[in-house]
Parts: structure tokens; C-alpha cells; sequence
């Protein structure tokens, strides 16, 4: 099988412009890596480092969509120049054509495939990797190292060749040569500022990789996340900078030549070894991103999981406790980090985004300055599949790129950090947050925050017009007083224990879960997330009953806006308590939780006349 | 020769007969056009005069060319190919041609290369070498040009027939407004040709499509043909006509509004080559780009000249010196080179046109010559307008280029580059300085989608269907949703600047104000999300300079740019504003000309100007006290001021009704929002889409008049309006309030697709301001509605008190002038102890400002004095 998987990417694309094929190839490795296990046999580029994998063999890729870049035009089929031995070949799933094209044959197909490019996961979790590395540990380690001969003259300084392209096919000279023409480009590199990948969130690492997709490329959306199973290609001439060394020698006034500046050139055709390409043949959407879950929907795997949904109360019992414990013994604090984490945009209604749940936890015990919100948010990175940190100081605010921007210059979205996957974790911290001036850039920041957390959509600046992407971003905000963004649900946190040293205290509570309890934490969490939910009849009425009666009593005590986080509340607790069906029970301590924070932020709120 | 031909082509024999001087050829290299340079040689034709088989090119013969495109042998070009421009078939028939003769042609970089082409007759094998030997033959009505089916000569004659007959009498477009149009259109704009002497002639291919059909399908399919043929042609119809006129160049064609291709999104590999019309927004130019057309080499040893033309990009640098044989002694000279200007324009998909959750394509298009600047960034070009009048269009040849191939590398890249070689692009922004760019944002819809929306407004009940489709999630508040929906219809435009008044404010505009929690927010984002152009702000975020303009210096070419704000960009259409009370004095002060002038005055740093801003204002604004106090009035319960307030046509309050029925339809709506899957949701109501095509269309197709009964209705309304307050003493209405039922009933016409405003939307217009009076101008002492409420800022009742209290005071004042000067609390004291009722602080301090304006006394600090 692995044997299959290696070989036939190259074999295959080989010739035969016969139309059928190219459907049973997908189909083929669609089967191929359904079977049992054999996704685990493909190495992935998250993982391994490009210089072990082999060109054109497959991959597989963990992404985000992070640009779209234009529909290109290639060619499908083509004859081969050399009159001797002209032959059809094709030029699906790959990047460079062989031998010399006759460029007046018939026989010239031209075809349009798109182009992603895509980054890793943004903000993906430490413990996430761990977890697929030693999945991917399956694969007995000879499959990384080709069979590429060049490498061992480099083998002594094989770590700063890291970036290099593989060798390319027509020779060049002696060792001594090759050395030279190696480290000529990264001297050039150093000349011109260095790529920027276009990561969302600064100091990401990992490749980035531009995806062409050959068939039903308008279901992708920006910001959608996949796996990705395709060819790798990283030949060297694909590299805007190699060419453009070729071009003074010839008198040539080629019209492509001039049309894009050099920066777009760079941005579009970035060197391979650096944002390698891959052809792809197969993907899987990312309903979720754990990988101790199984990836495709749940309803295939239901089966596997009617254990883990049995055990969903006990689990949520000690996810409660191990929370209370990092609130400092705040019970209904936990509760609602708890419903926090599990909530999900999971349908719109017009505008309004329904099931996002942000949660601002006020009253941090700023004494202990910011390690007790850094050491927070710690603690629930370990928890979920992905998250970021923003801590709101005066100056990233002002001068952090938030909201993805279009660069016309060099064509490309520039992106910002908030540009992330459905169901990524924000973890806004501010009680970092000083006096001072915010400028107009500050203020966009703001605004935009307030938007995702408002309506769940990022307005995206085109320059010429914003465009509007919807977002699914689960929204926490840790601050003193009430926090200057809105949000959907404030608890103000009452200590319940004094430790006198809190980093200590914070240390130990993180290190006393084992690792396959937190592995139960973050299933638990996943699956919560992911579970159905509906409101019977007989319930739907008992709730409007309550609603009337509430309003009966005193019509200030509740209003429309109350009875939707109300509902939203009961929704989470359901889930968290593996319910898929709103029962009363659910219903009624929904209400009592609710009242409990409310007599809590009541006196908060006079205090602070933040309210809108 | 300026009749007409009565037969065209019968004048014309077969394509090609060699019979040109070989002197001539000798001389003269092929296709020689140099523009701008004079024929000083008379003699010389400078059409392409090269004999095809018999007399090779000296040129060519030399076989200097080391291009490897060079492949076609001499003996294949032939004559009649439309690449050579001239008409090779008049000079054989000794038709005069004086006119044409001195005229230079002028290369047409945006067709490419096409002298490449050869022709083939169809009974050959296409890539024999004898093509040329074919075109010999008389058979010549069988020709083709090779990978097409255009035959040159009958495509010619057919164009000139096509010139020379048509007539579209039901014309609207507005170029043709001079013609006569039961004449031959286009003979008509030749001979505007001759007299102003711009060598353009702009085809519709709409009626070129209409007369001849075929015609039409061979040039969408290959412009790059069949566009020089028609060039050929008008220029030998027009040099018939008018021998002795005199152009800077030969007429070009320029055809337009072709069907091809209208999304860039749609473009795919079978459009290359072919002629697409695309719409977009322009996000980049480039500078001014020379193009090389004509090389000039000449010899370092002997100083002979050589011409090479640029062929695909490449120049083939002669190698050897034809005249002293001495190898590698040519050099390039730059200045006497020739250049043609070229300038490549980046263009985005406009937002319209996008799917969601997708970013934009761009393409890169090509203006060669006089459509160089045409456009700037930020420019639209959209395909719209009425049937089949584009108002502003891009239009071009779609190509594909191979990525050079790099001669040490055997492997080159896949892909190819496209790019668009504009044929032709206008704009319509004369028109909008005038104002008038309705057209110009008009979307077209296609048949079907019309006759669904026709159908929908056919319906008797398409008012409450939409109004109920309008934010579907919010539960209740009708009035206020029929109010914003005749908000996003609109009235009809008028102009009344010849009378002096200027434009009427066609713009509806909408107050919300009520208690925090009543989805006022929910309804802004859905209005914000419905229309194409709308803007969100909110009042409190936002500054003056945010809404309207500001300056700033362009960090990269530090000149100063005007940067427009919310209401400039929500120009022709609407601009939410939330959280209106927590804006600023001076941010709102820039409100007052925008909602009822509709334009936006600027005077900074040295930028004096005027935008318009033809927006509808949707605003929201929350009660001061948090919460909604009945037993105030609008004004005070949101301490905005009365000038801005009487500018909104409706205000309507969002208050919680506090009734059980209400309460257990809500919950049931909010809880039903949660488990309900969209599915299910959608059945019930109105496709979003539906409704925002239907917004769209009926805007800018429909604008309703004043029928005579309708005029009736609404004086009468008026009328009835301001009789209701005359009884108490009071005023109830004013000539604004007028205006906003006019518009109101326009805009309720439009929601049934009505040219005509009836009795029927002056009834709803009634109804509805009525029912917008009624919750905020409703005097809370009197509980009558009291329209001074909003004009003055004060009720009646309240008016009247203030008089009461100043004239007690004066009184009171009078009775003791003995004491020029008192204390402030004292006299506040006293004049509460006189009066029966009670007197407020604020009541006390609007009685001695009134005195005080009236110089009666002078406050100066805590003490009052009298005048004396």
C-alpha cells in the first residue's frame, strides 16, 4: 500500500490526456486513505521537516486557507518538443513541464486550476503537535530519508541547508560548485528583506504552502481548515528569484515581464524550499481540529463514542473541580469557563450569530500581576486544540495588525490576527492594559474586537471597500473591572482562596493532571462542542410560560435580550452534560446560575458605567 | 466618390493579385508603419506592399532572423491578410485612394501580433506550405484565415454593408443624439470622422449582432481577425467617401457591448482569444509603460539602418550587416526605435459579485494608446445599464501567454499568464458630477430573475411580505420594519435647480429610539447587510472627521489625499448610525446639511470641496435616563437637538410593550430561533437575495410620478394635518412634513412597481407617519400629538407654561424696581412662593433668559440686575 502511495503520483500523471483517469486517481486515494490507519502512513508537512520529505511524492498537509490568489491556466496536455521522441504528456499535478513544449501542437490542452495559499493552523496548541507527531511516528523513519545522493557531500553542514531546494535534475559541476551556487541565493536573500510567510498571529512557525486545487474549488471559503493529501513539488525553477538572474543576458521584452512588479512576483512565486507546492488530490475538511478525535464527521464514529458520551458527566465533574481550582475555588466562575469552552457559532440567523458565548472573567487578582492571567491561559491552552493570547497592551493595540488587510502592490492579503479558524480560542488579557492614547489604528483594533465578539464577522480591508468574513472564535476576556469590550455573559471572580504564592499555587494545580486526564479534558471538550441539540415542544412551552410569568412579576426583571443568553446558557449546560435535548431540569439551573452571576455583577455594574 | 455604394464589393476582385513593382518592395520593408512620420516619399505607398510568392522579400530573404517564432515562410504571407490594413484589392482595381494613401496606419498593439496569421483555403491541408499557392487561385471565396472560419473578403463586405444600411431608429443612446436616425447610423459618425477628425469608429455590437448575426459570432470568436478586416473596411468606405480628409492615423474599429463574458469570476480557458466584456473595479495602474514596436539598428562600420519589428515580445537582432557584411557590428538606437505606449491596469472583482467567504480574483488588463489613463484606481467599470446599453464597460481580448521559456532550462513552468489587451473601455463619470449616476449603479438582472420580481410586486400583499422578510429574526415592531423598507426603496429624485432649489431630498431618513435591549442594533446590522452601499458606524466610536472626510499625506508619494468617511461612501445608499446620542456636538453639527442638502462641504488643509452624500441616515439612539421615561417628551428623553431631529421623516420609539400575549409570542419566537434549522426558516420567508434584488431593481428602475389624485390625497393630508393643531393653538405640521409623505408614498409606489404614486401609497404614506408621530411627538402633559415637539424642541403646553412664568416674573420684577439688584436663589424663592404651581430651577432660568434677552435685566453671576 505505502508502496502505492509513493509511487503512482508519478507514474500516473505521466501521459494519456484520456479524461476518465484523472476522476479514478482521486477516487483511488480517496478509498486508499480511508482505509484503516493509512492517512497515518502519508508524512505531513506539519511534521516533518521539508528537506526529509521526497519531491513529488505525497503528503499531507494541515491547514487554513489563508489567500486565495488567482485562477491560473496551465497546461493540461502537451506535446514534447523533440520531434524523435514526441510524446503527449500531461501536466496535471505538476508545476514545471518536461523535455520542451511544442507550443503550436494540436494536441495543446489548456486547463485552470486554483491556487491556496495556506498556513498552518494558526495559534495550534503545543500538545497537539506532541500528539500527531507520535501518531505520525508509525512510519518507519527510511521513508523520510530519499533516495537523493546530493545530500551526503552536505551532510557536515547539513543544518543550515535546511532551506535549500532539492538538487536539480541537469547536472551541475563538482561539490566544490554545487557549494557555491547554494550559498549565492541566501546571500541574495539577505540583500532583500526576508519572505514574509503571512502568518496570522506573530512568531508562528511551519511551512506555508501554496495548495493548487484542480476540481470544485469554489466550495473552498478563506479561513477554512483541511487536511490537505497531495503531490509535493518543490522544484527550484518555480522560484521567482532564479529567474529573474537569467534576464539581462537576453534582449527579450516578454509582456509578463513587466506587467507585475517585483514584489508580487516574490509574493506569487516564492522560492519552493521555502513555500513548497502541493498538488492536491484529496482533502479532508476539519469539522474539528483534535486529533485524539477521529477527523471526519461524528456521525461515522458514533459508534466508538457512545462510551466517551457515557462518561461525559463524570469527566465534566472533574474538568469543573480542575477549573475551580484555577479560579481559586470559584465554582460558578468555573462553571461558566466551562460552558465558555464548549460554545459554538453553529447557525445565523440574519445577523445574529447563535451560540457564541463570550465570557468576560473580571475581579482577576491583579496583586499577583500578570502571571496569574498568563498562568490561566496556560492552562486552558492545554486544553484546547487551539488558541491565542492577546494581551491588550496600549502599544498592541495600537500597532498590532488585527484585521486582514489587502496589499495591492504585491496582490496578496495581508494577514492579521484575526484571521483564525472556527473555534480557535482569543484570550484577550486586560488587565495589561495601561492608561494612555489610543490612535485611530488603536481604535480600529477596538472596533474590530468588538465586532468579533458582537456579531462573530471580521470586516476584512480592502481598501477600496471592506468585505465581511464571518468568524467562529471563541472570545475570552480576563480584566479587573468590567472590560471595555462587550460581551455576552460577565462573572465577576470571588476568590475563595488566598494562596500566598499564586504561581506556585497555579504551578502545582497544573502539574497534578496526568496527561491522559487531560487528554479526557480535551476529548470531553470536542465532543461537547460538536453534539446536536434541539428544544421539544412541551419544553418550548414550559419556557414561555416561565417567561411570562418572570415578566408578570416585574417586566424590568427580564427582557428579550435576557431570554436569549438564557436560552444560550441552558443550550451549553445541556451539552456539557451530554444532553442533546433542552430539559427542564436544565432549564431551571440555567435560571439559577444566571441568577447567581447577575446578583454578583449587579454592584460591578454601578460601579463601572461601562454599560451601553 | 462621396455617394454611398450602391454595391459594396462589387468593385472589389479576388483578394490578392500580385501586381505591385518590385522597386517598391526592394525598398520598403513589409508592413512598414511608422506613425506619426509623413509620407514624405509620396510614392511610396505606405501600405504593406511586399508581392507575396514570386518577388521574396530582400529582407526576409536574408534570412537574418534568428527568432525561433520565425517560422512562416515568406511564400505564406499573404496579401489579402487583414494584417497588412491597407487594401491591397483597391490599389489592384485603380480605385483612387489618395486619402488613404497618406494616411498612416497605426499599429494596434491590442490585437496583437496578427500578422502571424495566414490564410488557408479549406479544401487544403491546413499546414501545407502551398496556402499562399492557394490564395492565388480565384477560388477565393474559400479562404480562410487559418484556425478560423473568417473568410477576409466576404467579412468585409459584409461589415460595409452592415455600415452602410443600418439604421436604428429607436436609439437611446446618447452619443447618437445629433444623428438623424432614419440614416445609416454609421455613415453618419464616418462623416463626423471626417469633420472632427478623431479616427475612432465605436461599434455596438449589439446592432451589429442584429444585422448580421454570423458576423457577430465571428467576432466574438476571433477579434483578433476579424477586427483589423473591419478596420480595412471602413477605411476603404471612408476614403471613398471623403478622399480628401485627412486623419492623424486610419480609422480604428472599436466594438462594444458584447455578451460575452460578464463575471471575471466565469472566465475560464475556453475564453482565450476571444472577445469578453468584464466588469470589476480598477485597484492599480501602472505607469506609462514603452512598448517597443520597431526596432532601429544600425551598423557601426557602414551607418546603414535596419528596421526590425518587435515579433511576440521579441526582437531579432540582425547579426551580420546586410550592407558591409560585417558581423555583430548593429547596435540598437533607442530614439529612433519606435514605442508604443502601453499601461497595465489591475482589475478586482467588484464586491457585488462575489460569493461569500471567497476573496476577489484580479486580472491584468492591458490599454495600448489612447486608452492609456483612461481609468484610475477605485475606478468601477460595471456592465449595466437598461437591455443592452452598457453606461460604462471594460472590454478586451482575453490572452494567455506561455511563461517565457528560459533557452538553459529545458523544464519551464506550466503555467501561462493571462491578461486582457483592451479593446475598448468608457466610463460614464461626466454623468455623475451631474448627478445623475442612477444608470450607472444599475445592476442587470436577468429575465427570469425580472419576471420573478414582477411577479412578487404583482402581488396584493408584496408590502407586508417584504416588510416581513426584512430582519425576520426580530420579532414584531411592523411599523418600524414597513418604515424601514420604504427607507431602502427611497423616493423618486427630483431637480429642481433650474427653479433655484436645487435637489429634493429623496433620501428617507429613520430615528429609532428606545430602551437598550429592543434589538435596535440587530435591525442596523440587517439593514447594514441588505444594501450594497451601506455603512456602520457607531456614535460613539466615531468622530466628525470619521464620518465625513478627512486629509491626509500619502505616506509614499507625500501629497496630500482626501480620504472619504462613512457618509460619503454611503453615498446613494444607507448609513447606520448607532448609539446617535452618544455622539458628539460637533459630529453631529456635520449631520444637519447632509440630511437635507445631501452634500458634504469640506474646507481643509487647503482641500476646499463639496461630496456628495445622497445617503439615508438609519440611526439609533438610546434614552438618556437608560431607560424610556413616559412622562417625558422625545426631546428630553434623548436630549438630541430639535434642528437635527426634525430632519429624520420618521422616528419611531422601540419600547417593551409589557403585555402577556406579546411576552409568550416573543419567547416562542426567541426560543423556536434556536432549534429551528434553517431549512425550515427559509420556507417561511423571503430569500434574503430575493429581497435585496428586488431593493436594487425596483431603485433603479422604477420612478414613480405623482398621479393628479394622489397630488389631491396629499394636500388634503396636509391640510388635515395642520387643522389638527390649529384648534389647541398649536402647529402640527410643516412643509417638511409634507415632503416626508411625499417621499413616503413614492417609496410605497416603488414597492409595487408602480410608475405612478396613487391614492393607495398616500394612504400608507399617512398611516405610517402618523403612527411614527404618534409614538414620539405625543405630548405627555396632553396626550395629543403635537408635531412642535420636534420642530421646536418644546410642546405647546410647555410653551405656553414658559410664557406664563416669564410674564409672573416680570410682573413680580416690576412691582419692586426699587431694588435694581437681587440674589439669584432669593428672587427664585419669591417668585416660587407667588405662583400656585410649582416651579422648577430650570423653568426659573428659561424665564430670566428670556427676560435677559429681552434687555429687560442682566445676570451676572448669582446677582440680577435690572436695566435701566
Amino acid at each position: 500500500m505505502r508502496c502505492i502511495v509513493f509511487c503512482i503520483p508519478s507514474g500516473a500523471s505521466q501521459n494519456s490526456s484520456d479524461s476518465g483517469w484523472e476522476a479514478k486517481v482521486t477516487e483511488f486515494f480517496r478509498q486508499r486513505l480511508m482505509e484503516k490507519d493509512a492517512h497515518t502512513w502519508v508524512p505531513s508537512l506539519n511534521d516533518v521537516p521539508l528537506h526529509y520529505l521526497k519531491p513529488n511524492s505525497l503528503v499531507k498537509f494541515r491547514c487554513l486557507i489563508q489567500d486565495m490568489f488567482d485562477p491560473e491556466f496551465y497546461m493540461g496536455a502537451y506535446d514534447t518538443v523533440d520531434p524523435s521522441t514526441k510524446v503527449l504528456r500531461c501536466g496535471k499535478y505538476k508545476d514545471v513541464t518536461e523535455c520542451g513544449v511544442d507550443l503550436d501542437s494540436a494536441n495543446m490542452v489548456t486547463s485552470e486550476r486554483q491556487t491556496f495559499y495556506c498556513v498552518p493552523i494558526p495559534g495550534e496548541s503545543p500538545w497537539k503537535c506532541m500528539v500527531f507527531y507520535a501518531g505520525a511516528r508509525v512510519v518507519p523513519s527510511t521513508s523520510y530519508v530519499p533516495s537523493r545522493q546530493k545530500r551526503s557531500y552536505e551532510d557536515d553542514d547539513e543544518d543550515d541547508m535546511d532551506t535549500q531546494p532539492q538538487a536539480q535534475g541537469h547536472a551541475q559541476g563538482n561539490g566544490d560548485s554545487k557549494r557555491q551556487e547554494t550559498e549565492a541565493p541566501s546571500g541574495q536573500k539577505a540583500s532583500s528583506p526576508p519572505l514574509d510567510l503571512n502568518f496570522p498571529l506573530p512568531g508562528e512557525k511551519g511551512p506555508a504552502c501554496l495548495v493548487k486545487v484542480y476540481a470544485d474549488w469554489d466550495s473552498f471559503k478563506l479561513n477554512d481548515t483541511m487536511e490537505v493529501y497531495g503531490i509535493l513539488s518543490v522544484s527550484p525553477a518555480l522560484s521567482a528569484l532564479s529567474d529573474q538572474s537569467d534576464t539581462s543576458s537576453s534582449l527579450i521584452l516578454d509582456p509578463a515581464e513587466c506587467m507585475e512588479t517585483a514584489e508580487e512576483l516574490r509574493v506569487h512565486s516564492p522560492p519552493a524550499s521555502l513555500v513548497p507546492r502541493l498538488h492536491l488530490i484529496h482533502t479532508q475538511r476539519l469539522a474539528h481540529n483534535n486529533p485524539l478525535l477521529p477527523p471526519a464527521a461524528l456521525e461515522d464514529s458514533a459508534a466508538s463514542l457512545a462510551s466517551t458520551l457515557g462518561e461525559m458527566v463524570s469527566v465534566r465533574a472533574e474538568l469543573l473541580a480542575y477549573f475551580t481550582q484555577l479560579l481559586l475555588g470559584d465554582v460558578l466562575a468555573a462553571e461558566y469557563l466551562l460552558l465558555h469552552l464548549i460554545s459554538n457559532v453553529y447557525a445565523r440567523r440574519d445577523v445574529i450569530p447563535l451560540g457564541k458565548f463570550t465570557l468576560n472573567l473580571s475581579g482577576c487578582p491583579a496583586t499577583a500581576g500578570p502571571a496569574y492571567t498568563e498562568q490561566l491561559y496556560c492552562a486552558l491552552q492545554q486544553l484546547v486544540p487551539s488558541a491565542y493570547r492577546l494581551s491588550m497592551t496600549l502599544q498592541n493595540m495600537n500597532q498590532l495588525r488585527l484585521v486582514p488587510r489587502k496589499d495591492y502592490v504585491a496582490n496578496r492579503l495581508l494577514s492579521g490576527a484575526l484571521q483564525l479558524a472556527a473555534n480557535t480560542s482569543l484570550y484577550l488579557d486586560e488587565t495589561q492594559l495601561e492608561q494612555g492614547q489610543l490612535d485611530p489604528a488603536g481604535v480600529r483594533n477596538i472596533t474590530a474586537l468588538g465586532n468579533v465578539i458582537s456579531w462573530q464577522k471580521v470586516d476584512y480591508d480592502f481598501n477600496y471597500h471592506q468585505m465581511e468574513f464571518p468568524s467562529n472564535i471563541n472570545v475570552l476576556i480576563a480584566s479587573e473591572g468590567r472590560s471595555l469590550l462587550p460581551s455576552d455573559c460577565h462573572v465577576h471572580l470571588q476568590p475563595q482562596v488566598t494562596p500566598p504564592n499564586m504561581e506556585a499555587y497555579l504551578g502545582s494545580a497544573l502539574t497534578a493532571q496526568s496527561s491522559s486526564q487531560l487528554n479526557k479534558f480535551r476529548l470531553y471538550l470536542t465532543m461537547a462542542r460538536t453534539l446536536d441539540y434541539s428544544i421539544s415542544e412541551e419544553v418550548t412551552k414550559a419556557v414561555e410560560d416561565d417567561f411570562v410569568d418572570m415578566r408578570k412579576d416585574d417586566p424590568q426583571s427580564i427582557s428579550a435580550d435576557d431570554l436569549h443568553s438564557l436560552l444560550g446558557v441552558a443550550r451549553l449546560l445541556c451539552l456539557s452534560l451530554g444532553q442533546s435535548a433542552l430539559s427542564t431540569d436544565a432549564w431551571s439551573r440555567a435560571k439559577h446560575i444566571e441568577t447567581l452571576r447577575k446578583s454578583r455583577s449587579e454592584p460591578q455594574g454601578c460601579l463601572n458605567g461601562n454599560e451601553p | 466618390m462621396s455617394s454611398p455604394m450602391s454595391t459594396p464589393g462589387g468593385k472589389r476582385g479576388r483578394p490578392s493579385n500580385p501586381s505591385t513593382p518590385a522597386s517598391e518592395a526592394a525598398t520598403s520593408p513589409p508592413a512598414q508603419r511608422r506613425r506619426g512620420q509623413p509620407s514624405s516619399n509620396g510614392d511610396l505607398p505606405l501600405m504593406p506592399t511586399s508581392p507575396p510568392t514570386d518577388m521574396p522579400d530582400p529582407l526576409q530573404d536574408t534570412s537574418l532572423f534568428s527568432s525561433p517564432r520565425r517560422s512562416v515562410l515568406p511564400s505564406e504571407v499573404d496579401m489579402s491578410s487583414p494584417l497588412m490594413y491597407g487594401t491591397p484589392s483597391s490599389r489592384v482595381d485603380g480605385t483612387p485612394r489618395s486619402g488613404a494613401r497618406g494616411t498612416p496606419a497605426r499599429q494596434r498593439p491590442d490585437l496583437g501580433s496578427v500578422r502571424k496569421s495566414k490564410q488557408v483555403d479549406l479544401q487544403s491541408e491546413p499546414s501545407a506550405a502551398d496556402g499562399a499557392a492557394a490564395a492565388e487561385q480565384p477560388a477565393g471565396q474559400r479562404l480562410v484565415i487559418w484556425g478560423t472560419d473568417v473568410n477576409v473578403a466576404t467579412c468585409k463586405e459584409k461589415f460595409q454593408r452592415f455600415l452602410q444600411r443600418f439604421i436604428d431608429p429607436s436609439s437611446k443612446e446618447d452619443e447618437n443624439s445629433c444623428l438623424d436616425l432614419n440614416e445609416p447610423l454609421y455613415m453618419q459618425k464616418l462623416e463626423e470622422i471626417s469633420i472632427v477628425g478623431d479616427p475612432v469608429l465605436n461599434i455596438n455590437c449589439g446592432h451589429v449582432s442584429s444585422f448580421d448575426a454570423e458576423l457577430y459570432r465571428q467576432l466574438v470568436c476571433y477579434p483578433q481577425e476579424v477586427i483589423p478586416t473591419f478596420d480595412m473596411a471602413v477605411n476603404e468606405l471612408f476614403f471613398e467617401r471623403f478622399p480628401d480628409s485627412i486623419l492623424e492615423h486610419q480609422i480604428q474599429v472599436r466594438p462594444y457591448n458584447a455578451l460575452k463574458t460578464r463575471n471575471m469570476r466565469s472566465l475560464n480557458p475556453e475564453d482565450i482569444d476571444q472577445l469578453i466584456t468584464i466588469s470589476g473595479m480598477v485597484i492599480r495602474t501602472s505607469q506609462l509603460i514603452p512598448e517597443m514596436q520597431e526596432a532601429f539598428f544600425q551598423c557601426a562600420v557602414c551607418a546603414f539602418s535596419a528596421r526590425v519589428e518587435v515579433d511576440r515580445g521579441r526582437i531579432a537582432e540582425p547579426a551580420v550587416c546586410r550592407n558591409c557584411n560585417t558581423t555583430h557590428s548593429l547596435a540598437l538606437i533607442h530614439n529612433r526605435s519606435m514605442f508604443s505606449d502601453k499601461q497595465m491596469v489591475k482589475i478586482q472583482e467588484s464586491p457585488e459579485d462575489m460569493p461569500a467567504g471567497q476573496t476577489p480574483h484580479t486580472t491584468v488588463v492591458y490599454a495600448h494608446n489612447d486608452l492609456v489613463d483612461k481609468v484610475q484606481p477605485g475606478d468601477r467599470i460595471n456592465i449595466t445599464g437598461k437591455g443592452e446599453e452598457p453606461h460604462s464597460f471594460l472590454m478586451g481580448i482575453y490572452r494567455a501567454v506561455p511563461m517565457r521559456v528560459n533557452p538553459r532550462q529545458s523544464n519551464v513552468k506550466s503555467v501561462y499568464k493571462t491578461h486582457i489587451d483592451v479593446i475598448h473601455f468608457r466610463k460614464t463619470d461626466e454623468k455623475r458630477l451631474h448627478g445623475q449616476d442612477d444608470e450607472n449603479e444599475q445592476r442587470l438582472f436577468t429575465e427570469a430573475r425580472v419576471q420573478t420580481l414582477r411577479e412578487l410586486a404583482a402581488k396584493p400583499d408584496v408590502y407586508d411580505r417584504l416588510s416581513s422578510a426584512l430582519a425576520p429574526s426580530i420579532y414584531e415592531h411592523e411599523d418600524i420594519k414597513k418604515g424601514i423598507l420604504l427607507q431602502l426603496f427611497g423616493g423618486t429624485r427630483k431637480d429642481f435647480s433650474q427653479t433655484g432649489r436645487g435637489n429634493f431630498r429623496a433620501e428617507v431618513n429613520i430615528l429609532l429610539c428606545g430602551d437598550p435591549g429592543t434589538s435596535k442594533s440587530q435591525l442596523l446590522q440587517y439593514v447594514f447587510n441588505l444594501v450594497p452601499r451601506g455603512q456602520y458606524t457607531s456614535g460613539k466610536g466615531s468622530s466628525a472627521v470619521g464620518l465625513t472626510a478627512y486629509i491626509m499625506k500619502d505616506p509614499e508619494t507625500r501629497q496630500t489625499v482626501l480620504q472619504t468617511g462613512a457618509l460619503v461612501l454611503s453615498d446613494n445608499g444607507i448609513c447606520c448610525i448607532d448609539e446617535f446620542d452618544k455622539m458628539s456636538d460637533s459630529t453631529r453639527s456635520v449631520l444637519h446639511e447632509v440630511m437635507e442638502q445631501q452634500t458634504l462641504s469640506i474646507a481643509k488643509a487647503g482641500i476646499i470641496c463639496q461630496l456628495n452624500a445622497r445617503t439615508s441616515i438609519l440611526a439609533a439612539a438610546n434614552p438618556v435616563e437608560s431607560q424610556w421615561n413616559p412622562k417625558k417628551t422625545t426631546i428630553e428623553n434623548i436630549q438630541l437637538p430639535h434642528t437635527l431631529l426634525s430632519r429624520f421623516d420618521l422616528i419611531f420609539l422601540m419600547l417593551d410593550p409589557q403585555d402577556e400575549a406579546y411576552d409568550r409570542k416573543l419567547a416562542h419566537h426567541l426560543v423556536s430561533l434556536y432549534y429551528q434549522s434553517e431549512e425550515q426558516l427559509e420556507e417561511e420567508n423571503l430569500d434574503m437575495a430575493v429581497l435585496k434584488d428586488f431593493i436594487a431593481y425596483a431603485r433603479s428602475y422604477i420612478q414613480p410620478k405623482l398621479s393628479e389624485e394622489a397630488g389631491q390625497a396629499l394636500i388634503e393630508a396636509y391640510v388635515e394635518m395642520r387643522k389638527v393643531g390649529s384648534g389647541r393653538g398649536m402647529v402640527s405640521a410643516y412643509p417638511r412634513q409634507l415632503e416626508s409623505l411625499i417621499r413616503l408614498a413614492e417609496a410605497h409606489a416603488k414597492v409595487r412597481f408602480s410608475d405612478k404614486v396613487e391614492t393607495i401609497d398616500v394612504e400608507e404614506a399617512k398611516r405610517l407617519h402618523r403612527e411614527a408621530l404618534k409614538q414620539s411627538a405625543t405630548d405627555p402633559r396632553t396626550g395629543f400629538v403635537d408635531i412642535s415637539i420636534l420642530t421646536t424642541g418644546m410642546s405647546a403646553t410647555a410653551r405656553k407654561r414658559k410664557e406664563e412664568i416669564t410674564a409672573a416674573l416680570k410682573k413680580m420684577l416690576q412691582s419692586r424696581t426699587k431694588t435694581p439688584v437681587m440674589k439669584f436663589q432669593q428672587l427664585f424663592d419669591d417668585l416660587r412662593g407667588q405662583s400656585e404651581t410649582a416651579i422648577t430651577k430650570d423653568q426659573f432660568e428659561e424665564a430670566l433668559k428670556a427676560l435677559c434677552d429681552e434687555d429687560y435685566l442682566t445676570i451676572s453671576g448669582k446677582t440680577i440686575r435690572l436695566a435701566t
